[in-house]
């Protein structure tokens, strides 16, 4: 085609039409691939809840059980530790628990359906990591003559309080996650289901 | 040449452009003959990653990407990194070669990049090799994260969870898109069968795209060179550069002289040291992924350190959005910034050497800084700490965002008509 000939405006047009529908064509066929990398089937149902038996857990100790791949802590709280929150109080950044972090019957000073026991996955909600044990109170646990026992994240040094809330100025931005649970008995809790299901 | 092996060149010659490529690319590319200790990095970093694709390659012959528990309750994954140390002939020199090479590619490629910076090697006309260096630099940060997640240790399960994690912060996609980096709801064998095949196929593939394309920039421009000055401006009569020499065979064999020093240091580490003081391979990597539980204190590998000093730096929300999205923003942008040098640095000159006191006093600043920003990186925080890591990062950004203005105010020496050389 030489320069001077007019465009035919109809080849054009299919052109453009062609090259429309390969292109849809082309995101038709990359959504496979797309959906492919999202979650399986088998990994969504594997989210079963689990029965944890706390009557053997100590007053001051905790356990670790497995749900959806995930640490969910049961910490047997004493009557010091839920003490201890009052001191915290003034020193976390979400102490009402108003961001939804929480099933709604676990919205309160201890976060949870027992003041007792405090059931929290065990996941630090900066980046992902596993806080670790700082029990004991005071300069005793190394972390400061004021400290009033909780948790603090090795990764980037976020701190908890004894009922996973917190502290003001952290990396992590809110609480400690507590996971729909029930009690099925007086010892036994049910983690990943909550009672009106 | 015979005249039989000469038919057949020709032969080549008229279907694929065997003799003029070499040429081109070889035997006439014309580079300065001034380069210094400096430029043996360039042709290391291809040293290494065709060691890493080599070694590589054998490895993932006994290699089985799978976190499920065998019949002695190890992952499966684990277990085979074990197997090839203890059981596969050579498999433990093919797989120090590989985690030293991890290492050994980041020194190279730092050191490289500090060329650049010394000589002012990105400035016009290339920055586009400058940009697909820093393409270069962000996917071997890609590959060697993913690959770290293969021996599925501790450091591997519990440094993928916090890296895949900084997505997670961003507004609106982000928890979907942890989701479909991950595949499962939390780090596990989905998320160890995909990194194994973007660490093996996908990230390679673009890296050799890269790397092609990097060397393919350069050679349309040339290198620059210690002096900075564009050696293209002075040919002889023949369209020479009076200051160029034939890369084959006076590059060719400086280089080589460059490789037998690095593998001397090389097989050092890999023979001696190979965990590298716990630098290299971490030593809670040699405990099996736990999800459970994470390691009392973790660090990324070294080569990070300086990048996640400054995500942990970020300790305030800002603009209602919390401090981890911050965090994860400035660490993007302390690597992405390093593609826009071309277009901050002012200054009249490109070399260091002809550079006046202020720039250097930057440079000098800023590479003090990195390393402290490194070296924080492997230590737990403490509020001590976070205010250094806050202070480096700072001047970590000033050195980029402010050199359009000291780079201009500074006050340069007149640069030479043509290299110097001794």
């Amino acid at each position: 085609m030489s320069v001077d000939q007019k465009m035919d405006s109809s080849r054009r047009t299919l052109l453009l039409a062609t090259s429309a529908a390969g292109g849809v064509a082309a995101v038709a066929t990359a959504v496979p691939f797309v959906a492919s990398l999202t979650p399986s089937e088998r990994a969504k149902a594997a989210g079963a809840p689990v029965e944890v038996d706390v009557s053997k857990l100590a007053p001051g100790e905790m356990m670790t059980v497995e749900w959806r791949g995930k640490p969910v802590w049961v910490l047997r709280r004493t009557p010091e530790m839920l003490a201890s929150l009052d001191a915290t109080d003034a020193r976390v950044s979400d102490p009402n628990s108003d961001k939804p972090m929480q099933p709604d019957y676990a919205k309160n000073k201890h976060r949870s359906i027992k003041p007792e026991y405090l059931v929290a996955v065990g996941i630090c909600t900066h980046l992902g990591c596993s806080p670790s044990e700082k029990f004991k109170m005071g300069a005793e646990s190394g972390m400061g003559a004021d400290w009033q026992g909780g948790f603090l994240c090795p990764c980037h040094g976020s701190l908890f309080d004894l009922a996973g809330r917190v502290y003001s100025s952290m990396p992590a931005p809110d609480n400690l996650e507590v996971p729909p649970h029930q009690y099925l008995a007086d010892s036994t809790i049910l983690v990943g289901e909550d009672g009106k299901a | 040449m015979t005249t039989k092996s000469q038919a057949l060149l020709n032969w080549i010659d008229e279907r694929f452009p065997l003799t003029s490529s070499i040429k081109g690319h070889l035997t006439e590319y014309y580079a300065p003959k001034n380069f210094n200790f400096w430029y043996f990095f360039g042709s290391l970093a291809l040293l290494v990653l065709v060691i890493q694709i080599l070694t590589g390659i054998f490895l993932v012959m006994h290699y089985k990407p799978d976190a499920s528990l065998n019949a002695s309750g190890v992952p499966v994954a684990f277990a085979s990194v074990e197997y090839i140390m203890r059981e596969v002939p050579g498999g433990w020199l093919i797989r120090y070669l590989h985690s030293t090479g991890a290492s050994a590619f980041f020194v190279v490629v730092y050191l490289h990049m500090f060329r650049g910076l010394l000589y002012g090697s990105y400035r016009k006309p290339r920055e586009l090799i400058w940009i697909f260096g820093t393409l270069i630099f962000l996917v071997l940060m890609a590959e060697a994260f993913m690959g770290y997640l293969l021996p599925w240790g501790q450091m591997s399960f519990w440094g993928a969870q916090v890296i895949v994690n900084l997505f997670s912060a961003i507004p609106l996609i982000g928890p979907d898109l942890a989701l479909v980096i991950r595949g499962d709801f939390v780090v596990s064998d989905a998320t160890l069968n995909r990194f194994f095949s973007f660490h093996v196929i996908a990230v390679p593939l673009v890296l050799i795209g890269l790397v092609v394309a990097h060397i393919i920039a350069l050679h349309e421009v040339g290198s620059n060179n210690p002096d900075g000055v564009e050696i293209k401006k002075k040919k002889d009569a023949n369209g020479i550069p009076l200051d160029g020499i034939p890369f084959h065979p006076y590059y060719t064999v400086k280089d080589i002289v460059g490789v037998v020093a690095f593998l001397f240091f090389f097989s050092a580490v890999v023979f001696f040291a190979p965990e590298g003081g716990g630098y290299f391979l971490e030593y809670n990597n040699f405990i099996p992924a736990d999800p459970l539980k994470t390691p009392p204190h973790i660090a990324p590998v070294w080569y990070f350190t300086p990048f996640y000093s400054i995500l942990r730096a970020v300790t305030f929300p800002l603009f209602g959005l919390d401090a981890k999205f911050w965090g994860v923003v400035a660490m993007g942008a302390s690597v992405v910034i390093i593609a826009f040098l071309p277009w901050l640095d002012r200054s009249p000159v490109k070399s260091m050497r002809y550079k006046g006191p202020i720039f250097k006093a930057a440079v000098a600043i800023f590479v003090v800084c990195f390393i402290i920003l490194g070296y924080l990186g492997v230590l737990p925080p403490t509020p001590g700490r976070t205010l250094v890591s806050q202070i480096c990062s700072v001047l970590y950004f000033a050195f980029f965002l402010l050199m359009p203005w000291y780079s201009k105010l500074d006050k340069c020496k007149p640069e030479p008509e043509r290299v110097t050389f001794k």
